[in-house]
């Protein structure tokens, strides 16, 4: 709390938040935000400040902070007096401290999506909205400035799920200029919901950078002592200023455990968890390398080395009219038709098993095929490849049009066939594009240690459990 | 301002004189779990302990900002302790919300309730929407670094006595914490069981003026709580933080006393602590010492404590470990002030070491007013030469590594200015022997943050009126009416506070049963069941009252009911569906152990069968009175249930007094 006189006087008499009843309540006993109050109301006496009301609250009770921290609302129609004794306003700021310099580290390069990774609370909605200076930076996590030299850049302020094209192609082409400004490696802050979207679209729009690229979240806000936003930002910073992977990667919590954080290539990372901290796995394949406070490890030796050239293509191309289509028993084909007399250029069925969808979809694949819709099959089954001459049915599907996307993700062959579509209509430079992998998300071989989803109970499981933190 | 008395008069000698002379106030809080199926924030079963566990996560906690935009001093002593926090999980009584893997479902509607009727019955202001808080707790004894918590109304009372009352804070519901099983160096280990476990917290003024008052106070709380029904008991189910303050001293908390008869001991002790730091002030004050003028500094002096290997302290510093000189100006002679019971001054220093430094190995000090042999007085000289110290100067040695020791030297210098001040602001741990020591930096209301996971909640006002409808009555009321109805004094308050206490009332009004007789049998006898094993809480009260009626109804005598209580608890526990027809299963569990009620000269043939059988007996009684004994003993388990004991011995009586009269008769 700041000087109460100072910033209750330059601070408006309003009421942010209340409606109905309870602002009724307020202007009659003229009271306001901020207002520190004595109440009475038929349910007894309280005293303490008045704080905004959150908008998707209801209009029935007005929000009182006491003098010990706790808040409490009071139905509006239980109050027969206010009266204010004073003023406080809140004034919540994040220390900020000037970013140190040190022409010994390396440069970074952290641009905001708006994801949390330093925050505060937004009292008119409740929820926490993020904090990004450097400087705020170096208040809430200071081991940055013992990795690097950091300037940040908020590019937008969305959440992770109205992530689209129009943000993908501005961030792929800001990532070129940082690199062209020398940038030794960049830092992008998301949220995690569509986080591997962004991870895949940034891979196929920002082709052979010099430098890394790694993309960042937190699956507990900033504000809570326990988050991983702080490691998670640690460890990505850490693989941009210091890290020999130029890829797109994505660095996150490698077990629930505050241990290491893996990065992962951006065209086989999923989020797999709707809340746990290690969410992030790479899929039918094995993860880039280990990350923690002292020692990057990689965990393969085929990746892209940095460089000190400043050489990388940049292809901002998007087609928007294309789709995902996640086939269940008994889909109708009328679903396929709507979205090609819609306009869809290109669809991604996630199929069953090696690659299916049931029998009545086939006159209406077919009418895709016609008006020169691309379609490309990948499993939702999500590890394995698409297979599709195992089964009669396949090969049938394969003459309608469809294309095996090999063991694409959906999500991925989703990104990059907008990508492509972007570029070309041609359906064979579609398909060879589509079909030619640009950073493993197609990959030749799977190996034994990429598909590995442990059975709790299993007595070998609940030893390794016990034995190691994950 | 020097100490009202000195030396502190021993325990046993302060009267309220006394704590009223260094002005003694003091507060509580109770922490009361909450008897719910599940705990308060997810549906995983709430009261289920074992040291067992499948798995061990590891985390940090970093402070945050509170929502006024201020951190808190708690939060920043914890991180400065870099503590490795690891969670053991057991697979049956954790879920991925306890380790802050899963967003908090809705809170548990079972402990609302609870909550809501101790808000009535602790006459609070209640609130009409509660809103969920986090209040950060870094000690890592929560995963996610905060409790979720939550008021449900203020400014309440209770009486004290005849002619006080206690005023109440607040009333908070909030999960309980992991419990600890080890703190050592940086790693802390926590069982996550208890955890997320519905409690409440009921917070008074500080009104009581002695530590006798607070015991009693706790005890009035407890019982209150009790009455409910509703919450849990046994060992750590109830555990209270005590708030302790004298005259010109700062409020400082005693944290987690499981024993109410420990309060008193552990009030003396802080009471003493607070006195002798207030006068540890005066002296510096008299030295020329202020806050102002307080000058400490720091030397590594390892070469000179390694040069020697012989003596002491050597055993006890590893020789790759570095050790640092604390010279504290003008402080020399203060370290042996005692401050509680068998403890000086020191330990402030060492506390302070061993919880933010993390120095954990005693001793994690030595300092030059000690006349320990661990070091020689020629050491001491040496070591004032090298640090130039001046001899009222004190000097305090720690060892471990870089960063631990800096960090002690940091906290040292930290505590000795506080000294110039008064008491620091602390939480402290109630020990064993009734002392106390360091726990954390005493939290403030920056700590209190809104949960953004979870909506406010309204009270509905048919919500309070439900509860309020069925409001038990209170446990004091309860009490007077218990000894006015003539319960036995030492069955009143157990009765009182007890699950069959509604049962009672209605055996007493509806079936005019004796109130000793009903006392005796529900809290007693149900006790001896229950000790043998036997669970007479398997029946319902509407089965348990069947069987008083047929006792009313003179279908059972009074020697009956246990038996039939024992008879009927393995059936019921075999099929619970019986007891949806008490009446039916208390006649047929009756007829089942032949206690239906026999005709009067079914009773005289009974007697004079056995009085028959006395007489075939080879050996004679010594006399008519053993032989009457016997008799007793033997119709007491043919017609056990069927005739009251009194009236047996009655008829016996007459007809062994008729027989007796005849022993010559040559046809007998």
């Amino acid at each position: 709390m700041s000087d109460p006189n100072v910033t209750a006087n330059a601070v408006p008499r309003t009421c942010d938040g209340y409606r109905g009843p309870a602002l009724n309540v307020l202007n009659a006993q003229n009271v306001c935000v901020w207002s520190d109050v004595k109440v009475e109301s038929t349910n007894g006496r309280f005293q303490g400040i008045i704080l905004p009301r959150s908008e998707t609250a209801d209009d029935h009770h007005i929000v009182l902070k006491l003098d010990t921290g706790y808040n409490i609302g009071i139905a509006a129609d239980t109050i027969t007096k206010m009266t204010e004794i004073g003023r406080r306003v809140a004034n919540y700021k994040i220390p900020e401290k000037e970013f140190p310099f040190d022409a010994e580290k390396p440069n970074v390069t952290l641009l905001g999506t708006g994801g949390t990774i330093a925050s505060r609370l937004d009292y008119r909605t409740g929820a926490v909205i993020p904090a990004f200076s450097p400087g705020e930076l170096y208040g809430s996590v200071p081991e940055l400035a013992d990795i690097c030299n950091l300037t940040t850049e908020k590019l937008f302020g969305v959440f992770s799920e109205n992530m689209g094209p129009e943000q993908y192609l501005t961030l792929a082409k800001r990532i070129g200029q940082e690199i062209e400004k020398g940038a030794d490696g960049i830092v992008v802050g998301h949220g995690t919901d569509t986080m591997h979207h962004t991870a895949a679209a940034l891979t196929f729009m920002v082709q052979n950078p010099p430098v890394p690229i790694v993309m960042v979240g937190s699956q507990r806000s900033s504000d809570r002592p326990s988050s991983d936003a702080a490691l998670n930002l640690i460890h990505a910073v850490k693989t941009a200023a210091e890290g020999d992977i130029a890829e797109v990667m994505v660095c996150m919590f490698g077990p629930t455990s505050d241990q290491y954080g893996l990065l992962h290539r951006g065209t086989r990372v999923r989020k797999m968890h709707s809340s746990y901290r290690s969410t992030f796995r790479t899929i039918g394949d094995i993860p880039l390398a280990m990350i923690d406070a002292q020692t990057l490890k990689p965990l393969r030796e085929d990746y892209r080395k940095r460089r000190s050239d400043r050489e990388v293509t940049i292809t901002p191309a998007f087609e928007e009219r294309i789709g995902i289509l996640y086939y269940y028993p008994n889909m109708h084909p009328d679903l396929l038709d709507a979205m090609v007399e819609l306009g869809y250029r290109g669809i991604v069925i996630a199929g069953t098993g090696l690659g299916h969808v049931n029998k009545p979809l086939y006159p209406a694949l077919k009418r895709a095929q016609e008006k020169g819709v691309h379609i490309y099959m990948t499993v939702q089954t999500l590890w394995g490849y698409v297979q599709m001459y195992v089964y009669e049915t396949g090969r049938e599907m394969m003459e309608l049009g469809v294309v095996p996307g090999a063991n694409m993700l959906p999500e991925v062959a989703y990104i990059k066939l907008g990508w492509v579509l972007g570029q070309t209509d041609d359906r064979d430079e579609v398909r060879r594009m589509m079909l030619t992998p640009i950073g493993d998300e197609i990959t030749t071989r799977e190996p034994y240690n990429g598909y590995l989803v442990f059975q709790g109970a299993i007595p070998e499981v609940q030893d390794f459990l016990r034995k190691v933190r994950r | 301002m020097p100490l009202p008395f000195n030396p502190f008069p021993p325990f046993e000698q302060m009267g309220p004189e006394h704590y009223a002379e260094i002005g003694l106030k003091c507060g509580l809080e109770v922490h009361q779990q909450l008897l719910t199926e599940t705990k308060l924030f997810c549906r995983c079963p709430a009261g289920q302990y074992s040291d067992e566990y499948d798995a061990e996560i590891l985390r940090h906690m970093r402070p945050t900002l509170s929502e006024l935009g201020e951190y808190d001093g708690t939060a920043l002593m914890e991180k400065k302790t870099r503590k490795h926090i690891h969670y053991r999980l057991n697979h049956h009584t954790v879920c991925t919300y306890e380790f802050d893997d899963t967003p908090p479902f809705f809170l548990n509607d079972q402990a609302l309730d609870i909550a809501i009727e101790l808000a009535l019955l602790l006459q609070l202001n209640r609130v009409s929407e509660i809103h969920i808080a986090r209040k950060q707790y870094l000690d890592g004894s929560i995963p996610t670094g905060f409790q979720r918590t939550t008021i449900l109304g203020v400014d309440g009372w209770m009486p004290y006595g005849k002619d006080r009352t206690i005023h109440v804070r607040q009333l908070g519901l909030e999960e309980d914490s992991c419990r600890e099983v080890s703190d050592v160096g940086h790693d802390r280990t926590y069982i996550a069981d208890r955890l997320g476990m519905p409690l409440i917290e009921v917070v008074t003024e500080a009104e009581m003026k002695t530590p006798q008052e607070v015991a009693e106070v706790c005890q009035i709380i407890r019982k209150l709580c009790r009455s409910t029904r509703k919450v849990r008991t046994g060992y750590g189910a109830t555990r209270q933080d005590v708030n302790v303050s004298v005259r010109g001293g700062t409020r400082v908390e005693i944290k987690g006393v499981p024993q109410i008869p420990r309060i008193p001991r552990l009030i003396y002790n802080e009471a003493m602590r607070q006195c002798s730091l207030l006068n540890i002030r005066h002296m510096l004050l008299e030295r020329g010492v202020t806050p102002e003028t307080f000058k400490w500094y720091a030397h590594d002096v390892s070469d000179i404590i390694h040069r020697h290997t012989d003596r002491p302290l050597n055993s006890l510093i590893d020789r790759r470990l570095l050790v640092r000189c604390v010279t504290l100006k003008k402080f020399a002679g203060l370290m042996n002030e005692q401050t509680q019971e068998h403890t000086t001054f020191a330990r402030e220093f060492s506390d302070r070491v061993r919880v933010i430094a993390c120095l954990t190995r005693l001793p994690n000090i030595v300092h030059s007013d000690s006349a320990s042999e661990l070091i020689h007085s020629t050491d001491w000289r040496d070591l004032r030469k090298h640090v130039s110290a001046d001899p009222d100067d004190l000097l305090i040695l720690v060892w471990g590594d870089q960063a631990d020791t800096q960090r002690a030297c940091d906290e040292i210098a930290i505590r000795a200015h506080e000294a110039t001040v008064g008491i620091p602001n602390d939480t402290r741990q109630a020990h064993k022997d009734g002392t106390n020591g360091f726990e954390r930096v005493l939290p403030g209301a920056e700590r209190m943050y809104p949960d953004t996971d979870l909506p406010p909640i309204c009270i509905t006002p048919e919500r309070v009126d439900r509860i309020a409808a069925q409001l038990p009555e209170y446990v004091w009321a309860r009490e007077d009416r218990y000894l006015d109805l003539g319960v036995p004094p030492v069955l009143i308050e157990r009765l009182a506070l007890s699950p069959c206490a509604p049962l009672f009332d209605r055996l007493v009004s509806e079936l005019r049963t004796s109130p000793t007789l009903a006392a005796i049998v529900l809290i007693e006898r149900f006790t001896s069941l229950r000790r043998a094993g036997l669970d007479p809480e398997v029946l319902t009260d509407d089965v348990v009252y069947e069987v008083f009626r047929a006792v009313s109804e003179k279908r059972l005598a009074v020697e009956g009911i246990l038996p039939v209580i024992k008879r009927m608890v393995p059936h019921v526990r075999a099929d619970r569906s019986r007891m949806d027809e008490p009446a039916q299963l208390v006649t047929d569990t009756l007829a089942d152990l032949s206690m239906a009620p026999p005709a009067p000269d079914d009773v005289v043939g009974t007697i004079s069968r056995a009085i028959d059988m006395t007489k075939g007996v080879g050996r004679p009684f010594p006399s008519e009175e053993a032989r009457c004994r016997y008799l007793m003993g033997h119709l007491m388990d043919t017609l056990l249930g069927c005739i009251p004991g009194t009236e047996l011995c009655r008829t016996l009586m007459q007809q062994a007094a008729a027989t007796a009269v005849a022993p010559a008769s040559p046809n007998n």
